[in-house]
Order: structure tokens, then C-alpha cells, then sequence
């Protein structure tokens, strides 16, 4: 801890990066070099091409021993990217590797700067002066090491929240997962068939549910909402929220001593119930009860009540006697579990197309959505299997497909990205009402196709064959015909260069996905950044996909960014396989950037203690004297005590006060030497 | 006066986790802007001690600009709820002792917000540019 060590000398080592001609192609790499060499405190300045290379690292290595050096400085990249493979040579050459200190010169110079090389050589310089100066003052830091809790979390069990789960339960390790739903199977359980295969969706899907519900290392925690979450990797103790389900599981009828009592899933009391509203997961076409289950597959078989809308009026609880599996007095309930890593998959919602007024969603009976189209087309859905037109209950024989429903869309109404999944979806329906109807015709109203995966381009070339008509442009309007209540659609076709008027029985919007609604609230939760259209961010978009920058937090499927199914369970696999290392580890290092108290300058005012968001900081009792003390495992570093202290008695380690004046004395009066 | 070579001295200080990583992506996408700003990554904004922009002030800087998360995104929670009360308090003290606040800036700009940076950065340059050299230079000679 502490004070930096006044009888030392320090002894700094400069290494400028080319990195090719990224930096090297604004700036001038040698000016910068000869610059370091005259700047107080630098024993040494030397460039190479790539310094990350093993060549550029060993210059690091062997520069430490040779000029007994006490610091170093690269000139490179970010310090985002590349710190901590210069730490680690650092500690290769034998110092400790908090004596590191990075100039970026080329996510914030060389490439914001291209076309002003002599600017950008001098600000690089002024780069160089203020790292030196920081690192001048840097001292030995030892990271802490803690233990880590041997379970995880996943938040969402859909298609990749269930992978997830499954694959860390395997591993060995004890799994929570928790799903909002009564049930678990997400998105992927109200698909179909599943595209390039036709696989069949449930047939794929259930199997795994089951999988999830009977794996002894799997605590699945339905209708279950993330609360508050405290700790870091290792360590988070997560709070649920256990909504009032109403119904009573076998354990837990068994625990209030109704022995052999608990839900059975029999449904008897959905027989009873009086009340009538519209089934979620058949997107309102099919009634449900107010004790419910979404579809006979549900996982767990278990009721709910939905008690906004339950009148309890007590036929449930009559009809279901003996097993006392139902008690309209439950309350939500509230349970705090110890994990080590979580894994977000929290998975998308269907953008709201009525936005996009002029395609009469919800305005004309016989335009649906492709969601909707799935349950109507699925054998298990509202209709059985038969596609009707909701106005009057024909088959439709013609039916228009618009692709890009609110997706690759700047008008400011619809997404600016491409939901990655809609053309090939598309092109599935199109084969199965050829395939269900006989003389179907399909239109494909399109920008671009992207059959970008395995088998998709071959499944593309397919549906051409089968006979769906296939038009290259973007639907301007659909208007009703009010009396037929067949749909016009209007389009430029723009291969052939003119508009097109389509007179159709049914159109299917291939709606936009966004994230889905309880995204936002769950990422702050987790302390999880989202980029600009609210999708959660990874920690890098090539090399860390399912990392976040929240250590111990990783993320899986479409809650990332729009994936298909495969790509969904790859991803899953992945962040399982990330979540796990520090499992397995069993301990994982923190970067010790934690704050320190100086006793001797701290008054112990206490104004410090209601700063720190995580309790970490209290006052106690020495030498008769009240000082603050901080408990290093609850600190996270950021400081916002060491910015107050009026007394300047918190030392923030790799942050500290000295270090930080002096870069920007460095900075401000160093340069007109 | 400000002779005609005269270019603003302008500090960041930036937090480590949104407006640094934003100011990295503003890199990656090779998004062009003036190059008057040096930055000094910190962990949170919450660390920025009022004394550091006097002190920078004293040494000469024409601005400065602190940059965090936006609000509720703060990885360390509430870090850059306290850093804007601080700053919010900081420029009324500017103003009392004759500096304009505008030399003392606040902006929230999030990892993916590289685009913003670097109108935060032309921005800023600007703003320092019109106002011309601060009343304090002498002092940092």
C-alpha cells in the first residue's frame, strides 16, 4: 500500500508501436521516440513494428533487466485491448505489472486523426509525457484473490438460456435458472418448423425442456424475475422475486404438510374457471383461463392464476379437494441465491409493426404477423394446423410476405439493423403453404435475400423452384379492399423498374426484433452495457462475444444481437463453457484497484461512507482515534469516495491522487521544456 | 492577446468504462475529429476530485471536459450521478472567481457511442476556440 516510495529513482522504458502502418501511417513513430528519450525519468526508448508480437513483448522483457527499469510505458493501442498482455510481459522482466502504463495512440490518434500527421505526432508525444509521468509514480500492486461460489445463473430459459443451463449443469456445476414465464421454452416453443431442416420446432425443443426440468444440478426457478443484484464475479448474490403463482408444486405442498398433495397438472380447474382472456402465447387467437398453462407441453406442468384477473370465486380450489394444490392468498415471494457467474439470455421481442401504420396491422383483419402465421400454420396452434384468413375463415390461396418489416428501416419508424432470421423464416413459410395448400402462390416481397448459413442458400434455390414468386422491392402501402377484404399490395418492383399492384388473401409481416421488454432493467441489474438499439454489449464484437464488461457476467443468444437458432445454441455453448473457467478455477483474481486509507490524514469526518454504493467503507475505532476503514472485498474501485475526501486521506490504488495531478501537470506544463 | 498560432489547451478526463470505450470506437470506425484533447482514462467519473480541474485550470488549460456514463448505465452504479453534482457545484465556483463555466464541460457519451464522441470532441474544441485562451494562463507560466 501507500505512499510512493520517495528513494526511488524511476526508471521508465518508452516502446512506441507501430502496429503496421496503423499508428506508424499518421505518425511519425521515430519523432515520438526521440521525444520520450527526453523526458525526465526515461532510461530508455525503443520502437518495433507490432509490440505485441512475442519480438516486441521480449524487447519489454529484456529492456527490465538490462536498464533496470522501474516502469513502462507502451505506445500502442488501447489500454482496453492490449494492458494485460503487457502486464504480463512486464512481470515476465521481473516487475511488478501495476508498473505498466499504456499510451494510447491509436484508437484515440492515429485513427481519428489520419489525414493530420503533425498534430497527431504531437499529440502522441503529449500521450507519451503524460503516461511517463504516471508511470513515474506507479508502485507495486498485488491483485486479490477470491473465491468463487461453485453455481451460476442463468436469467431466460429459452432455446439459449436452456442450453446454457444445460451445458453448466453437466460440467458439474449447480445451475439456477430463472424464466419470467410459468414456463420455460421461450420464443423457440411457439415455431413450427425450424428452417434450413423443416425440423419440426417442439419436436427438438421439448425434449430439451424435459432435459432442463429433471437435471439434478438444474434448480429451474419459473415465473421468477431478477430483483436486486449485489457482489462481484464470484460472488453475486442475486435476489429473486418468486411471483405469486397461486399453485402449489408437489415439494412445496409436501413442505406445508399436505402430503401427496400439489399440482399434478390434471387441469381440472381450468374446467371451472369462469373466467375467459385472451392465451399469450397464442398472440390472443385462443382463450385461456385465469388458472392456466400456456400449451399442453408446458415445463413444469404446473398451473398458474393470473390474478389480475382472477374473481376468486373458489371453484378451483373446490374441484382440486385433496390435493390443496391451489391457495389464492400467495404472495409474492422473495429468495436470495449466492452464484459465482451469470449468463444473460434474455432474449427479444417482436417490434410493435403497427407503428408502421401504412402496412394496416391491426387495421385490416387479414394482415398478420409472422409469429402469428407460426401458431396459425403449427398443428399444435389455435386453428390446427389449418391457415385461415382471420377476416373470414377462407384458406388463402395467395398470401404476401413482406420481408424487412421494420427492420434495415431509417425513417426513424422501424430498427436500422437487419433481424438476421426473417428472409429465412420467410422462405419456410412459403414452402409450407405450398406445401399445405394446394395452388398456393406465395409473394416474397424483398430487399435483399440473406441466406447466409449452412444449407440456407441451397434451401433458397428450393423455395425459387417450388414456385415462389420472389419481388425485389419494399412495400410502400397495403390497402383493404372492404368489401372482399383481400389486400393490395403496393411496391416498386425494382428489377423490373415500375410499381406493382398485388392483389393478395393474406399478407405476413416478417416484423423486426428487439429486445426483449425487461432487457434494460435487467442489464442495469448486472450492470451490463447495451449498444445504441438496446441489444446487450459484448466485451469485444470478434474476440469476446459472450463476454461482457462486468466480470463474471457473460451472454447468450438474441438478448446479443439478432441470431437464429443455431447460432443462438453456439453461442450459449460458448458463454457456458466462459461462465464455467472461474467456476472451475474455483478462485479468480481482482484488479486491486481498491481505495485506501491514510490513517494519518483521515479526520474521520464519515462523509465518505454514504458515497460508496456498495458498503464498503465504515469507520472504526484506532489508537483512539476514528478513522474510515475500507473492506477490500466489497470495493470495486471506482473512486468516488477518493474524489470527495475532504481531508485527500483515501489513496486509490492505481488511481491515486499524486498520480493523477501529475498527469495532467504533465500534460499541461511539461511541454514547453 | 491570443497570437494567431494560438491553439486551445483542452483536458478529458474520462471514465474508464463508457466514454473511454466509446472514445476506442470512435477509433475503430476511423471517425475523423479535431485532435486539441488529451485524455486521462479514470475508472469512474466519480473519482474526478474537484481539485483535479482547478488544478488544471491553474495549470493553464483553456477546458476541460469530463465525460462518464449515462445516467443509470454507471458500471459502478451511481459514480456519474455524484461527478455531475460535483460539477454542477464546481461551476458556480468557476463563474465566482471570473472563469465561464462553459470552459468546464459535462458530457455522458456510452461505449457505443463513438459517432458522439466525436461530435462531443468538435464540440468542445469549438467552444474552447470561441471563448480563446483562459484569464488564468499566466498563472501556469
Amino acid at each position: 500500500m501507500a505512499e510512493v516510495k520517495k528513494n526511488e529513482e524511476p526508471r521508465i522504458g518508452v516502446f512506441v508501436c507501430h502496429c503496421g502502418t496503423n499508428i506508424a501511417g499518421s505518425i511519425d513513430i521515430k519523432a515520438v521516440m526521440e521525444y520520450a528519450k527526453t523526458l525526465p525519468n526515461v532510461a530508455i526508448a525503443d520502437d518495433y513494428q507490432y509490440m505485441c508480437s512475442t519480438p516486441g513483448q521480449n524487447k519489454i522483457v529484456e529492456a527490465i533487466e538490462e536498464h533496470k527499469l522501474t516502469g513502462i510505458v507502451v505506445a500502442a493501442c488501447s489500454p482496453r485491448l492490449h494492458e494485460p498482455t503487457f502486464r504480463v510481459a512486464t512481470r515476465e522482466g521481473g516487475l511488478n505489472p501495476f508498473r505498466f502504463e499504456m499510451a494510447n495512440i491509436r484508437e484515440q490518434n492515429s485513427w481519428v486523426h489520419m489525414h493530420q500527421p503533425e498534430e497527431a505526432t504531437e499529440k502522441a508525444k503529449d500521450s507519451v509525457r503524460i503516461a511517463v509521468a504516471k508511470a513515474s509514480l506507479l508502485e507495486d500492486l498485488i491483485p486479490k484473490s477470491v473465491p468463487v461460489e461453485r453455481a451460476a445463473m442463468v436469467v431466460g430459459a429459452g432455446i439459449g438460456g436452456m442450453q446454457a443451463a444445460l451445458d453448466l449443469a453437466s460440467a458439474g456445476i449447480k445451475t439456477y435458472l430463472v424464466e419470467k414465464n410459468p414456463t420455460i421454452g421461450g420464443k423457440m416453443s411457439q415455431l413450427d418448423k425450424t428452417f434450413p431442416t423443416l425440423d419440426c420446432s417442439q419436436c427438438i425443443l421439448t425434449p430439451k425442456m424435459v432435459d432442463v426440468f429433471r437435471h439434478e444440478n438444474i434448480e429451474l426457478l419459473t415465473y421468477t424475475e431478477v430483483e436486486a443484484v449485489e457482489g462481484y464475479i464470484g460472488n453475486f448474490d442475486v435476489t429473486l422475486r418468486k411471483k405469486a403463482r397461486g399453485v402449489l408444486t408437489l415439494e412445496e405442498a409436501e413442505a406445508r404438510g399436505f402430503v401427496g398433495g400439489g399440482c399434478n397438472g390434471c387441469g381440472d380447474c381450468e374446467d371451472v374457471c369462469p373466467v375467459i382472456r385472451p392465451n399469450p402465447f397464442e398472440l390472443g387467437m385462443a382463450p385461456m383461463k385465469a388458472i392456466y398453462i400456456y400449451h399442453p407441453q408446458v415445463s413444469p406442468l404446473l398451473y398458474t392464476i393470473d390474478f389480475d384477473s382472477c374473481v376468486k370465486c373458489n371453484l378451483c380450489v373446490d374441484i382440486c379437494g385433496d390435493k390443496k394444490a391451489i391457495d389464492l392468498n400467495a404472495k409474492d415471494e422473495f429468495e436470495t441465491v449466492k452464484v459465482g457467474t451469470v449468463i444473460l439470455a434474455t432474449g427479444y421481442d417482436i417490434f410493435p409493426i403497427e407503428e408502421k401504420f401504412e402496412w394496416g396491422y391491426k387495421n385490416y383483419d387479414n394482415v398478420i404477423t409472422s409469429l402469428e402465421f407460426e401458431r396459425l400454420i403449427c398443428a399444435s396452434g389455435p386453428t390446427g394446423g389449418h391457415l385461415i384468413r382471420p377476416s373470414d375463415g377462407a384458406t388463402p390461396k395467395k398470401v404476401a410476405f413482406v420481408l424487412c418489416a421494420g427492420s434495415r428501416d431509417n425513417t426513424g419508424v422501424g430498427k436500422p439493423y437487419c433481424s438476421r432470421f426473417c428472409c429465412m423464416y420467410s422462405l419456410k413459410h412459403a414452402h409450407q403453404i405450398i406445401e399445405k395448400i394446394p395452388d398456393a402462390v406465395p409473394y416474397l416481397f424483398y430487399m435483399d435475400i440473406r441466406s447466409f448459413g449452412k444449407m440456407y442458400e441451397e434451401f433458397y434455390y428450393r423455395i425459387q423452384d417450388e414456385g415462389a414468386k420472389f419481388i425485389r422491392g419494399r412495400v410502400a402501402n397495403i390497402l383493404e379492399d372492404p368489401v372482399t377484404k383481400n389486400l393490395h399490395v403496393n411496391a416498386e418492383d425494382t428489377l423490373l423498374g415500375r410499381p406493382i399492384d398485388v392483389e393478395v388473401d393474406m399478407v405476413v409481416l416478417a416484423a423486426a426484433v428487439q429486445p426483449a421488454a425487461e432487457t434494460d432493467a435487467t442489464r442495469r441489474l448486472f450492470g451490463v452495457s447495451c449498444s445504441q438499439d438496446g441489444w446487450l454489449l459484448e466485451a469485444h464484437p470478434k474476440l469476446n462475444p459472450c463476454g461482457t464488461t462486468t466480470a463474471g457476467v457473460y451472454l447468450a443468444g438474441v438478448c446479443q444481437g439478432p441470431k437464429d437458432i443455431p447460432d443462438t445454441v453456439a453461442q450459449a455453448e460458448g458463454a457456458a463453457s466462459a461462465a464455467s473457467i472461474p467456476i472451475h478455477l474455483g478462485e479468480v483474481e481482482l484488479e486491486p484497484y481498491f481505495a485506501v486509507c491514510l490513517e494519518d490524514k483521515c479526520a474521520g469526518c464519515g462523509m465518505c461512507i454514504n458515497l460508496c454504493p456498495y458498503q464498503a467503507l465504515a469507520l472504526v475505532e484506532k489508537e483512539g482515534r476514528t478513522v474510515m476503514q475500507v473492506t477490500e472485498a466489497k470495493c470495486k474501485g471506482c473512486g468516488t469516495c477518493g474524489g470527495f475526501c475532504p481531508g485527500g486521506a483515501i489513496w486509490m490504488q492505481h488511481f491515486a491522487t499524486p498520480q493523477i495531478i501529475a498527469q495532467i501537470d504533465a500534460f499541461l506544463l511539461g511541454g514547453e521544456q | 492577446m491570443a497570437d494567431e498560432n494560438w491553439k486551445p489547451k483542452i483536458i478529458a478526463i474520462i471514465c474508464n468504462w463508457c466514454s473511454y470505450a466509446g472514445a476506442d470506437l470512435a477509433g475503430s470506425a476511423r471517425t475523423q475529429y479535431p485532435t486539441g484533447i488529451r485524455a486521462i482514462r479514470v475508472m469512474c467519473t466519480g473519482r474526478i476530485d474537484p481539485l483535479f480541474i482547478m488544478k488544471a485550470f491553474q495549470d493553464g488549460a483553456d477546458g476541460v471536459l469530463v465525460s462518464g456514463c449515462h445516467f443509470g448505465d454507471c458500471h459502478y452504479l451511481e459514480g456519474n450521478y455524484k461527478a455531475a453534482k460535483r460539477m454542477f457545484l464546481l461551476k458556480s465556483v468557476l463563474k465566482n472567481i471570473g472563469l465561464d463555466d462553459k470552459r468546464l464541460r459535462m458530457t455522458f457519451v456510452s461505449a457505443s457511442e463513438g459517432a458522439k464522441w466525436a461530435t462531443v470532441m468538435e464540440d468542445v474544441v469549438n467552444t474552447i476556440t470561441e471563448l480563446g485562451p483562459s484569464p488564468l494562463t499566466e498563472l501556469a507560466r
